[in-house]
């Protein structure tokens, strides 16, 4: 069969709808499966998210998981402070006056390299780390660990953001005779809603990750106890309660990653409001 | 006047001028060496994991690790291909099922929604760009696995039990995709209207425009959105390893259990501790993805560029 022109614009504009609503149909049904099944499990017993694990809680599912989401807390919050500073500032330096064009380029392509990193990798590299310095892994290596894998994240949106900020908010500056210093802290506040919504948007990329605390934050089964003491997260625990033989751990596998789940999509949602009230702070933006 | 020495007194912070200019010295020191971390950070990786796979590389050349098929760390034989093999194997497969989808749902985005339709549609593919990887896992473990072991693997007449590397392309597929559509999104939405609207003018169909215009012109970035999607699924460790199966031999077939490099890492972790030409050669295996991935950023950013030029508009 031979298609004319029309007929075959047709028949692809119904492929390219078909594609997009294959991709929101597989969003729907995972997000779906997973509310529905992990609900299920939390509904009948929330408890399970804030009582301390038993001391056989891999095998017989004794108590419940309080013990990964402070963990999940206390990695993710401290990394995502220590990366934001430095994501800021790392951006600030490529898209301001401080650096030249040629070194911004190079460490650019650094940073490009880095996003691309697997995070698997971060996790053998802090393991290493820790292997030569004689320590033990604890609550403290996967607070790096997540931090080294947050900083090209959040530099990046942060650099997009600094980029999109006018230029006009940089030449106004300097024509009242501000400093480097001065210039650079309106141009943030100028691209405050695109840098607060990366560093969210960091946050949840964090929260979600499995690989890098794998190695590093010890895989513990009971709370936390100090910053050198063994952690765990939710994503490290989904992936070993997934493996185990117990029906009932598995199932305590869905309300965790249900939890983890609503905390992420909290997180999106939180960036997008934020990001709207931030807009204010933008030339052109929108005044609420 | 004497311009220049009122500077430099002033700039031991006794003045109001004097605390600015200090502010600004000691702030480019710190965003120096902000920026300079990200240098240092990369090096520090690199030489770290390098340094730490020398004694496998002592023992072992480098095309012997690859090329050798005999992975038994209890009696000191090293070799990667099976982990390269499978990991090549789910790369290629995952990259068939999403690519396409992905420039086509990338063009819906850009070119067919309107209005409403388009943000929510978009807002939909953020939000599964960001879902934590081992809840796909964990989903598939659910739902696709019973689908691949139950219905897929007899129906080609295999035994497979749904784990595998098919699954795991499978899965893999879906966590790639989103991520390839948002960057697609971008470079398609990045061309200025007088492309379509000259196009459109001169009587080509929205398909020929978007086939022979639009696609050309956001080449050199939807390409480099497929390299780094290729990135993500390659150096992807949780979903492999909850889906693979891991067992450490060449793949039979596609719908066969297997382990790709990643995976190597995760399922022979318990024994890193204890010998330490294992923990050398599973660093080897970090310091190798890590290389994989430059020379794909190399090659996209030449490639990117020739193409550029080659395509421009």
């Amino acid at each position: 069969m031979v298609l004319d022109r029309y007929a075959r614009q047709r028949l692809f504009g119904w492929l390219a709808r078909g594609a997009a609503a294959l991709v929101v149909a597989v969003m729907v049904l995972v997000v779906a499966v997973t509310i529905y099944r992990g609900g299920r499990v939390f509904i009948t017993d929330p408890a399970i998210a804030v009582t301390p694990p038993g001391s056989r809680y891999m095998l017989e599912a004794e108590g419940g998981f309080f013990h990964a989401v402070l963990g999940s807390v206390f990695i993710v919050g401290p990394a995502t402070v220590v990366s934001a500073i430095l994501a800021v500032s790392t951006a600030i330096y490529l898209q301001s006056d401080y650096s030249s064009e040629r070194f911004s380029e190079t460490v650019n392509m650094f940073l490009n390299v880095l996003w691309g990193t697997p995070p698997i990798v971060y996790g053998v590299f802090v393991l290493t780390v820790i292997i030569a310095v004689g320590a033990q892994t604890s609550l403290f290596f996967g607070i790096v660990a997540i931090a080294i894998f947050q900083y090209p994240i959040m530099t990046r949106y942060t650099d997009e953001a600094l980029r999109a900020a006018p230029d006009t908010v940089r030449e106004a500056t300097y024509g009242l005779g501000a400093t480097r210093f001065e210039t650079a802290l309106i141009t943030v506040r100028a691209a405050l809603p695109g840098i607060v919504a990366g560093i969210v948007m960091g946050f949840a990329r964090g929260i979600g990750d499995a690989a890098t605390v794998l190695f590093t934050a010890g895989r513990s089964t009971n709370m936390p106890a100090g910053p050198f003491e063994p952690a765990t997260t939710l994503p490290v625990l989904i992936f070993d309660q997934a493996m185990s033989f117990n029906a009932e751990v598995r199932s305590h596998a869905y309300a965790a990653s249900f939890v983890l789940i609503v905390a992420v999509l909290g997180l999106i949602l939180a960036s997008k409001l934020l990001a709207g009230r931030y807009a204010r702070f933008a030339p052109g933006g929108r005044h609420s | 006047m004497t311009g220049s020495t009122e500077t430099e007194s002033a700039a031991d912070g006794s003045s109001r001028l004097g605390r600015r200019l200090l502010a600004e010295r000691l702030s480019g020191y710190w965003f120096g060496g902000a920026g300079y971390f990200a240098v240092a950070l990369f090096a520090l990786i690199v030489l770290t994991l390098l340094y730490q796979s020398l004694p496998l590389l002592a023992e072992y050349s480098v095309v012997q690790a690859l090329t050798s098929s005999n992975w038994d760390p209890a009696h000191n034989e090293f070799g990667f291909l099976p982990a390269i093999v499978g990991t090549v194997y789910v790369t290629l497969l995952s990259m068939a099922m999403g690519t396409p989808i992905a420039i086509l749902a990338a063009i819906y985005i850009a070119e067919y929604a309107e209005g409403r339709t388009k943000t929510i549609v978009s807002s939909f593919i953020d939000v599964l760009a960001a879902i934590p990887s081992v809840i796909f896992g964990l989903v598939a473990l659910l739902v696709v696995v019973p689908f691949v072991g139950d219905y897929l693997a007899p129906a080609v007449g295999s035994d497979a039990t749904g784990l595998g590397i098919f699954t795991v392309s499978l899965v893999m597929a879906i966590v790639v995709t989103p991520f390839m559509i948002s960057l697609a999104v971008e470079s398609l939405e990045a061309l200025p209207d007088e492309l379509r609207e000259s196009s459109l003018g001169v009587g080509a169909t929205k398909w020929e425009t978007i086939r022979s215009v639009l696609l050309r012109a956001a080449g050199p970035g939807i390409f480099s959105a497929v390299l780094l999607g290729f990135g993500r699924v390659f150096g992807a460790t949780i979903v492999p390893a909850m889906l693979i199966g891991g067992q450490t031999q060449l793949p039979e077939s596609p719908l066969a259990t297997g382990q790709t490099l990643p995976t190597l890492i995760v399922n022979d972790f318990g024994e890193l501790m204890s010998l330490p030409l294992t923990q050398s050669a599973l660093i080897f295996v970090g310091l190798l993805l890590v290389v994989v991935v430059w020379l794909f950023n190399f090659g996209a950013m030449v490639v990117r560029r020739r193409l550029r030029r080659r395509w421009q508009y």
